[in-house]
């Protein structure tokens, strides 16, 4: 059978090796089976053989599957039809030819009951004329009988074969099995992460060494945990929701930062992912965890976040933390929550540093920062450094302003304390700005914005102490600024005129001259007087080129009334402020505006204050000598509310002095005078008569004063009660009428 | 099919398997109770099962004695399942004892009982893969040793396509092998039909599904597009037993269950 691997090894079949033919179908040559009888070849096949193959063929194709066509197979059965003919015929029966049919047929893979079923009546119709019906009835016998045996062989081969597959399979697989388990057991172990798998109800199934490591706990110990021992006090919120929700099965994986106690007590951070497990039906079955060590990173990013928000030298909170917390603490306010800061500044601070040096200056503002933190740090008061030498204490609750006003004074006295200092005790103070308002009201730079002024405010109130926000006193402030900011433009726009008010000879109540006095017409607030601008105009300097524009225009009006009246005597009296005075160009402008006004200057008096004329020696001394030498008189203003050297007084180029009107106010209840006022201004006018000047009083208001002043020997008054500042017209009614009636004195 | 590749699969006694299935409907005892059980349940539903893997495994050797008769000596059985009566290197080794056969199959009790079969054949082996995985199978050293990609090749999905639902793109799968095959090399195919789907069949259907592997029932034409840009060689796609019968009286009665088809890489 060339080309056939012969691939099963059949079971002897009791009666010698009949060699079925199935696998011969496509056979050739016919050769000799173990008994010696050669099968008949194809050539020599009978006529009945071949009818019955056809039969035979016709009878069992399709009842089991075989591997061959009707042809091979007719020609497959025509070689067992030949040998099942012969046997017939020859005189020594020999039924053992009917087994051998029997067993090839099986072999040819005609193993079901209904293909011998089929070749069993065909061979009856066939066979059972030629052959008497004994040796039928043996021959079909004996074909039964091999294709039973045959049948019985194959299917025990077969099922122990399919059975010896099985084994082998099921036995690879478990060595794939636990060669995979080998292999998980070695990742488990040897994992640098920590593994921890659980049940559904966090009871710990399995660890492995590296988190027993990381935890201090025996695999044993951790058995006997279920997860709900490793909540802690930092855990991040929602993460027990999520770690539920994972194992009802409604998320797959959670990622977090969590801390854990180790089994001495100790804090391990780690950072988690938590996988759930599911069975082959998707229900959970197990939760497991990656755990990795991360408490250095965490100490590491905690310090970090320290540093950020605190300041290197105190430790306090820093101003990015305070503004942190304020803005917080505003977002999360309720309908009437209140919210107030202190901010503190150490007095002089600069000087300390500037005198004993920086490191004395740390030293100094870390012993500022363990006071406040002791007396006035607290639940809900924090206590940060926002720079320098400023600490702010910010209070999130605050019950009202008085309960700030305590804190920083509580700041204060704490601050006052005396510090040792590089062996010196020194005593330093600060000051305090308070703002305490609704929180919804307000922002965090609105705030600080209030607080700063506020704290300014205590500084310019003389230091060493506290200062209350008071919204009036900021808006008037505010409008200051806005005034002193819009002074230059208002010169530059000729916002400003000059009001002149008569100066009386109390001898005889006629008009001697007048005194400039500047106003500003703004366009919003209407006519300003010189109380609300001249202090900014000092401050911002402006007075110079202000003053001088007031003295153009006053000068240039005296000229024109001395051109226009010139029988009567005018003077023109101008104030003149210290800087102007300072001014080392003062002399050679107002030389220039008599010159170009031309008004004799005998008829223009400036008015100086005492600090402007004897506020220090030299320059001003020089100036007022130039001016007196111009030929102007000079009055001091404001006369006995400084601190006048009354001996100096004598060798100074002064013509009059101006009593102040808080004097003259003494002089004005009409039935009983302040005796003291009285005697000062009787002294006053005594002591400018001995020094050859003459005395005005200025806020004259009732012809009582004006009586006293008089019988005091007072020599000019001006006020109210003689005539308000007026415009040039209405001097120019005062000269008309002047003109008509002549002075007495003149007369 | 997602498991990682060192997973061992079930090998499960209890479960009926259709490798074990098969050889029961062509009368062999290569199967346990549990297949005989799920067997006679198919068969009490779709009665002419038994034909239909009958004609089947007829229509496979036809398609092996026709390639052999067009020259072609190396054949790689995708889904082979357990190698009885009729076998691929059976038929092919007859024509030509040298001829190369590989078997391809997943179910490892199959895989182990064909190796017990071949361990004496240098010329046939069996290779445990999944055959949707083209690459794999491609690239399988123990195949490769076998098959000369130079020359043209036999590739036999016999039975095993209507295993493949559209999800898993069968197109795709076989075009995937007929890349690598040399021109001249075949494919062949044979494939559950819908032509005749009743309810017997639908239950029958059913009880695959319950089974590890489920069945998708395919039209003629859609048998067809399986192939892609291959030709088809004569009859084209037709039902199993019309595919070149051996006589005409072997092509049976009209209705037969399943499609088969041959289409040549040119």
């Amino acid at each position: 059978m060339p080309g056939v691997t012969k691939k099963r090894a059949r079971p002897p079949r009791g009666l010698g090796d009949a060699k079925p033919a199935a696998e011969g179908a496509t056979v050739s040559a016919p050769r000799p089976d173990q008994a010696g009888r050669i099968p008949p070849g194809p050539a020599a096949r009978r006529p009945g053989a071949r009818q019955l193959a056809k039969a035979w063929a016709q009878a069992i194709a399709g009842t089991s599957f075989v591997s061959m066509g009707r042809r091979e197979l007719e020609s497959f059965l025509t070689d067992l039809a030949e040998q099942l003919v012969a046997t017939a015929a020859v005189e020594t029966f020999d039924p053992e030819v009917g087994y051998k049919v029997g067993a090839a047929l099986v072999d040819a893979h005609f193993t079901q009951p209904a293909s011998l079923d089929h070749t069993l009546r065909t061979l009856n119709e066939h066979l059972g004329g030629t052959v008497g019906s004994a040796r039928g009835q043996a021959l079909q016998g004996a074909l039964a009988a091999g294709f039973a045996q045959a049948l019985r062989d194959r299917t025990l081969v077969e099922q122990e074969e399919i059975r010896a597959a099985a084994m082998l399979a099921h036995s690879e697989a478990e060595a794939a099995r636990w060669a995979s388990e080998a292999r998980f057991q070695a990742v488990f172990a040897g994992a640098v992460i920590g593994i921890v798998i659980a049940d559904i109800e966090g009871q710990v199934i399995d660890v492995n060494q590296t988190t027993c490591d990381m935890l201090g706990y025996t695999q044993e110990e951790f058995r006997e945990l279920t997860v709900n021992e490793f909540i802690h006090p930092e855990d991040a919120p929602g993460i027990w929701d999520a770690y539920r929700e994972l194992t009802r099965g409604e998320r797959e994986h959670i990622r977090l930062e969590k801390p854990y106690y180790r089994k001495d007590g100790t804090a391990v951070w780690t950072d988690l992912a938590v996988s759930l497990i599911r069975d082959q039906d998707g229900q959970p079955q197990y939760v497991v965890t990656m755990v990795e060590d991360i408490t250095e990173r965490h100490h590491l990013q905690t310090r970090l976040r320290h540093q950020a928000l605190h300041d290197p030298l105190t430790q306090l909170p820093n101003r990015t933390l305070f503004f942190e917390r304020l803005g917080q603490i505003l977002e999360d306010a309720g309908e009437d929550a209140r919210v107030g800061i202190c901010y503190l500044d150490v007095d002089g601070f600069k000087m300390i540093n500037d005198t004993l040096g920086h490191d004395m200056g740390d030293y100094l503002l870390l012993a500022v920062a363990r006071k406040l933190h002791s007396s006035v740090c607290g639940p809900g008061q924090l206590v940060a450094r926002t720079g320098g030498d400023e600490f702010v204490v910010l209070v999130e609750r605050s019950a009202g302003p008085e309960q700030l006003v305590d804190i920083a004074e509580a700041a204060l006295a704490a601050v006052r304390a005396p510090v040792q200092l590089g062996g010196h005790e020194i005593t330093v103070s600060a000051s305090v700005g308070v703002v305490e308002r609704a929180a919804h009201t307000t922002s965090a730079t609105e705030l600080m914005k209030a607080a700063d002024t506020t704290l300014h405010w205590a500084k310019r109130d003389g230091k060493n102490r506290w200062a209350l926000f008071d919204a009036d006193r900021h808006a008037r402030e505010v409008t200051k600024f806005e005034l002193s900011a819009s002074l230059p433009a208002a010169l530059e726009r000729r916002e400003f005129l000059v009001e002149y008010q008569p100066l009386v000879r109390l001898e005889d109540e006629t008009v001697m001259g007048v005194e400039a006095l500047v106003r500003w017409r703004h366009p919003t607030l209407g006519l300003l007087g010189p109380d609300r601008f001249i202090e900014l105009s000092e401050e911002t300097g402006l007075i110079v080129p202000l003053g001088q524009w007031v003295l153009g225009e006053a000068c240039r009006q005296a000229a024109a009334w001395q051109r226009q009246y010139p029988q009567v005597d005018l003077v023109t009296s101008v104030n003149l402020a210290v800087r102007q005075v300072q001014d080392p160009n003062i002399v050679a402008a107002v030389n220039a505006i008599l010159e170009e006004t031309g008004l004799d200057p005998s008829s223009l008096q400036l008015e100086l204050t005492e600090s402007a004329v004897m506020g220090s020696p030299g320059q001003p001394l020089q100036t007022l000598h130039a001016l007196a030498d111009l030929g102007v008189r000079i009055a001091i203003d404001d006369f006995g509310t400084g601190y006048s050297n009354l001996a100096y007084l004598r060798s100074l180029p002064v013509h009059s002095l101006k009593l102040a009107g808080s004097f003259v106010a003494g002089l004005r209840p009409p039935d009983s005078p302040d005796p003291v006022d009285k005697e000062i201004v009787a002294t006053l006018i005594k002591l400018a008569h001995t020094l050859h000047l003459t005395v005005t009083a200025e806020g004259v208001e009732t012809s009582e004063q004006a009586a006293r002043l008089r019988a005091l020997g007072c020599d000019t008054a001006q006020g109210w009660h003689y005539a308000m500042p007026g415009s040039p017209d209405q001097v120019v009614a005062l000269l008309k009428a002047a003109a008509r009636e002549p002075s007495p004195a003149a007369g | 099919m997602e498991r990682p590749t060192w997973a061992p699969d079930d090998v499960n006694a209890q479960r009926p398997s259709v490798a074990r299935v098969y050889d029961y409907y062509l009368g062999g005892s290569h199967n346990f109770a549990v297949d005989r059980e799920f067997a006679e349940e198919v068969m009490r539903a779709a009665p002419d099962a038994r034909m239909a893997a009958q004609q089947n495994r007829a229509f496979l050797r036809r398609a092996v004695r026709y390639l052999c008769d067009l020259g072609i000596r190396q054949f790689i059985d995708l889904g082979s399942g357990i190698p009885t009566v009729g076998n691929v290197h059976e038929v092919a080794q007859a024509v030509d004892p040298t001829a190369k056969v590989v078997y391809v199959d997943l179910d490892p009790v199959a895989y182990a009982h064909s190796r017990a079969i071949l361990v004496r054949n240098p010329h046939a082996t069996v290779v445990r893969a999944d055959l949707r995985r083209p690459a794999e199978v491609l690239g399988d050293p123990l195949l490769r040793s076998h098959i000369d990609f130079d020359r043209p090749v036999g590739l036999l999905m016999v039975a095993v396509l209507h295993f493949v639902p559209d999800e898993e793109h069968p197109a795709d799968i076989v075009a995937g092998y007929a890349a690598a095959l040399a021109p001249g090399s075949h494919v062949v195919v044979s494939h559950a039909a819908t032509d005749e789907l009743d309810e017997g069949k639908d239950r029958a259907l059913n009880l695959y599904r319950r089974s590890s592997t489920s069945v998708v029932l395919r039209t003629a034409e859609e048998v067809a597009a399986l192939f892609g840009p291959l030709t088809l060689v004569e009859p084209g796609v037709v039902s199993l037993s019309r595919w070149r019968p051996d006589t005409s009286d072997e092509a049976g009665p009209a209705e037969t269950p399943g499609l088969a088809a041959v289409a040549r890489r040119d």
